[in-house]
């Protein structure tokens, strides 16, 4: 077995210690895992953005209208300083701002406009029978939009619809919560293979 | 920095931003490409603004004696990456990718791993009929678990199918609802950010 195997492995156990209770040996590997995690994320900000979007192309093809998010990044470390922590509303103004900009078109395209064309569609086939599932998908969308339609009560036609969305809601939740499942158990199936094939040796 | 200040450069941000989206001329697409650049560089500032304060805050907290050996351990963690990655560089076979696949991954994929048996033993405690949503939502999710594991096929031929239909129709109808709303909150929170009645991400109490 070689070392990568046996800390692998040796920190799967470590994790799934927590299965016993919380415990020195678990909180050990989660310090860990932040750290590493943390330091990960680190490393590929700085190559592939700093590096790549930045000091290269300002220091070394001389783009300088580069010095523009370099000065306005350098600002955000006012928030160290009581007397510049005001200084790095500047740069989030610039995130914010342009990420609402960005967001409203796209929003209204793929939230809205994408997600209604593909629900108005013929509730009868060409042989005029209706169509079970395009009157079910219809339905589910406007009984579920009626729930979330708070700005009046929901009583009558408005409560009896919204009654009807809670029910594709739990249909929403009781599928997503099934697939969830089913992942987490994948990957932890996963994990029992490799404590013990690759590190225990009990199983082939 | 003045929050009028913050609020015009949002609101300008916002509406050269909002507007580019309608045109096709090469400048619109130019500062398109180039504020979104800029946007990926002023955010990666922002997460190494969290390193570094993550950092501070550890080695305060390990001053004070408070959880002395995990702080450390986290700290350790932290530098291990960026120093293998000066050594050897974050190519195939570097020191850099093999902590991530031999620390980080196994880790990463154990913690989600772990998340099965506290939905489980949640689900166990919480699951029960006691309503008509309530028994929807436990069939829906028994459906879906019993088409998904490995009885679900020789238990009943139906049951694949079932699961698909009910996957692709009345759960698609209520996640394409949620989306509407999402886009819909979306649109709105963004247009009163760039308006400036939403102010809360300027911070403060004024």
């Amino acid at each position: 077995m070689d070392v990568g195997t046996a800390i692998a492995g040796v920190l799967t156990l470590a994790v799934l210690s927590f299965l016993y209770r919380d415990n020195p040996v678990y909180k050990m590997a989660e310090s860990l895992l932040i750290g590493v995690s943390i330091g990960y994320t680190l490393v590929v900000i700085w190559s592939s953005t700093l590096v790549d979007l930045l000091f290269r192309p300002l220091f070394l093809d001389g783009m300088l209208p580069l010095i523009i998010p370099l000065v306005l990044g350098l600002l955000m470390f006012g928030r160290f300083h009581r007397a510049t922590s005001s200084l790095s509303r500047l740069p989030i103004a610039v995130m914010i701002g342009s990420g609402a900009g960005v967001a409203i078109p796209a929003m209204l395209d793929a939230r809205i406009l994408k997600q209604l064309s593909a629900t108005v569609m013929p509730v009868l086939t060409a042989s005029g029978i209706p169509d079970l599932s395009a009157i079910v998908i219809i339905g589910g969308v406007v009984t579920t939009l009626c729930y979330f339609y708070f700005s009046r009560e929901h009583k009558g036609a408005l409560g009896s619809a919204a009654t009807v969305g809670t029910w594709f809601l739990m249909v929403f939740f009781g599928t997503t919560f099934g697939y969830t499942v089913m992942s987490r158990m994948s990957t932890f199936i996963g994990r029992m293979e490799f404590l013990l094939t690759e590190f225990l040796h009990i199983a082939n | 920095m003045n929050r009028r200040v913050a609020l015009v450069i949002c609101f300008g941000f916002g509406v050269v931003m909002f507007a580019q989206y309608f045109s096709k001329h090469p400048l619109a697409r130019g500062v398109n490409q180039a504020v979104l650049e800029y946007w990926q560089i002023i955010f990666a500032f922002a997460l190494l603004l969290g390193v570094v304060s993550f950092f501070q805050n550890n080695i305060k907290q390990i001053g004070h004696g408070s959880d002395r050996p995990y702080r450390t351990v986290s700290l350790v963690g932290l530098l291990a990456m960026p120093v293998a990655a000066v050594i050897g560089g974050i190519g195939a076979g570097s020191p850099f990718l093999w902590i991530f696949e031999n620390v980080q991954a196994p880790m990463q994929s154990t913690v989600f791993a772990l998340l099965a048996f506290f939905v489980a033993s949640a689900s166990f405690r919480g699951f029960r009929a006691r309503s008509v949503p309530a028994a929807i939502l436990l069939g829906a999710a028994i459906l879906i678990l019993l088409s998904r594991s490995a009885i679900g096929g020789p238990l009943s031929g139906w049951l694949p199918d079932t699961a698909d239909w009910i996957r692709h129709h009345p759960s698609m109808a209520a996640r394409r609802a949620i989306l509407i709303g999402i886009g819909l909150g979306s649109l709105t929170t963004s247009l009163r950010v760039i308006v400036g009645i939403e102010r809360t991400w300027l911070g403060g109490k004024k």
